[in-house]
């Protein structure tokens, strides 16, 4: 595509400015110094994704993007962060020895994606960009066509979650469990 | 004119213009009406001289004072975050004013994800707390973030679980479409009366309006900011416009989340006997009105109640608002495939 059809259409100049910011933060969340700064460019990353998302008009994915991400897990992270200890400055323990070896393989993993999604789709457009999705489409297919696989994956989290509480949990020996019930 | 009026980008002019001009204007009034109201339920006279009268211009005297101030930043912050966690605060209290009608055509936009919308943008301003608490290098800011996350954590559950009563009574997500299922719901027997849905949605309404204290972090949920214990929170440092930003994302928030309750529970800008085009032009009014007086129970409430402690407060939201809005939910699914 010549670069002068590229810039008269008004979708990219949306698009050009939310990939570098896209861009700009991955890079930013492994390279930052401190760790609160790498989650709080991981928000950024996450908000450009939301953006991506609307310009494909899949309003729903990109709200749920910002809720559960940026509203509940990044929030999460810092408070998690923050509680245990909140570094200010910068912490030369987060530079890991390996690194030169993650930068080439996150390179290596980058051109294989990009190579893979150029030999299967090519210059071919991108159907069905219109109107978003409505809510009602959106409830139907997934309590309709898709309720087995929505079903077996809220299963899988509640497992995973009765898991996560058990192998979180001290079983306490009988004398420490009087010692408590003492306190 | 007409022509004038319908392209695009002059609405969005009108509409980014309105929002603006919105905020501070609803932040000065909440604001006078705390002061006056506050003072009555103490036996005070509130404020007196500026501007005569009831001392009316007081707020405007206090805006451009806050503008006088110096911006401080303490040696040891972390500027950018410092200087972004204000505007991150204010940006999601202005956002949240898009998709609420304020008359059957008036409205900022109609989304179809509109409550989605409202609880996914309300949830960033706890990111902006965050960062307000920890990049002040104070250990009062900090200990007062991470008060307010715990805090909008808990109760943004409750918050979300309270609404998908109405929505399951409305059938739709817009929140044109959910007043407009207020104003109609017994039009089937041409009687043209509605009904608002606090009348069958009290447990979500309540559970609504506490679970929006708590997210405000007001009295008596106001331990983020408790200042006889840490100065003022997450807030401490803060001076000048930037902690105007902070004061006034509070009061904008106080009138969104009204705004929602009023638009969810309480038919939002309908009332009975009016057409369509009378609902246009009186709409914001009916709105307005509404607002103001979930807006005058949240200031009751702040002389009303002490404190809670850290525990009581999340067990309130853990072991009371979360299973009974649940339990809501439940009884308005089954009654709603019943009848």
């Amino acid at each position: 595509m010549q670069i002068g059809d590229w810039i008269s259409q008004p979708v990219n100049w949306v698009y050009l400015p939310l990939a570098l910011v896209l861009v700009y933060s991955g890079i930013r969340v492994v390279t930052s110094q401190n760790v609160i700064r790498a989650a709080l460019f991981l928000v950024g990353a996450l908000a450009s994704t939301a953006g991506l998302f609307l310009l494909l008009s899949a309003e729903f994915v990109a709200l749920t993007l910002v809720l559960v991400y940026i509203g509940a897990v990044i929030v999460l992270f810092l408070f998690g962060i923050m509680i245990t200890r909140a570094p200010l400055g910068r912490d030369v323990a987060l530079d890991h020895p390996s690194r030169t070896v993650g930068a080439g393989v996150a390179v290596a993993l980058f051109g294989f994606l990009a190579f893979g999604s150029i030999q299967a789709f090519g210059s071919a457009e991108v159907q069905g960009i219109g109107e978003p999705t409505s809510t009602e489409v959106l409830g139907e297919a997934l309590l309709g066509r898709f309720v087995v696989p929505f079903e077996v994956v809220s299963f899988l989290l509640l497992a995973a979650l009765i898991g996560g509480i058990t192998l979180a949990r001290k079983d306490l020996s009988p004398a420490e469990e009087e010692a408590a019930g003492a306190v | 004119m007409m022509e004038f009026l319908s392209n695009f980008w002059v609405q969005l002019v009108i509409k980014l213009l309105v929002a603006a001009l919105l905020v501070p204007l609803v932040g000065m009034v909440i604001g006078f009406a705390e002061m006056k109201l506050s003072a009555k339920m103490q036996s005070r006279v509130g404020p007196y001289f500026a501007g005569g009268r009831w001392g009316w211009a007081q707020l405007i005297a206090d805006g451009v004072k806050f503008f006088q101030k110096e911006d401080l930043v303490p040696a040891e912050a972390d500027r950018p975050v410092y200087k972004f966690a204000p505007v991150l605060v204010l940006v999601s209290a202005v956002a949240i004013l898009v998709p609420i009608p304020l008359g059957p055509s008036v409205v900022g936009r109609d989304l179809d994800l509109g409550v989605f919308y409202v609880l996914a943008v309300s949830s960033l301003s706890t990111i902006g707390v965050l960062m307000a608490g920890w990049s002040s290098a104070n250990k009062y800011s900090l200990m007062g973030g991470l008060r307010a996350a715990g805090q909008l954590i808990a109760y943004e559950l409750p918050l979300i679980l309270a609404v998908v009563g109405a929505v399951i009574m409305a059938g739709t997500m817009s929140l044109s479409g959910i007043v407009n299922a207020q104003a109609t719901w017994f039009s089937e027997h041409g009687w043209g009366l509605g009904m608002p849905f606090v009348l069958v949605q009290f447990v979500g309404f309540a559970v609504f309006m506490i679970a929006s204290l708590a997210e405000l972090a007001r009295i008596p949920f106001d331990m983020p900011i408790a200042e006889s214990e840490l100065v003022m929170g997450y807030i401490t440092e803060y001076s000048g416009f930037r902690f105007l930003f902070f004061f006034l994302a509070e009061f904008a928030n106080m009138f969104s989340l009204s705004a929602i309750a009023a638009t969810l529970f309480l038919g939002g800008y309908w009332a009975p006997g009016l057409s369509e085009r009378m609902l246009n032009i009186l709409g914001p009014g009916i709105l307005f009105a509404k607002i103001g007086i979930l807006v005058f129970l949240m200031i009751w409430f702040r002389w009303t109640f002490p404190r809670f402690r850290e525990d009581q407060l999340q067990t309130i939201a853990w072991k009371w608002l979360v299973p009974i809005s649940l339990a809501n939910i439940l009884a308005t699914g089954v009654i709603k495939v019943i009848v």
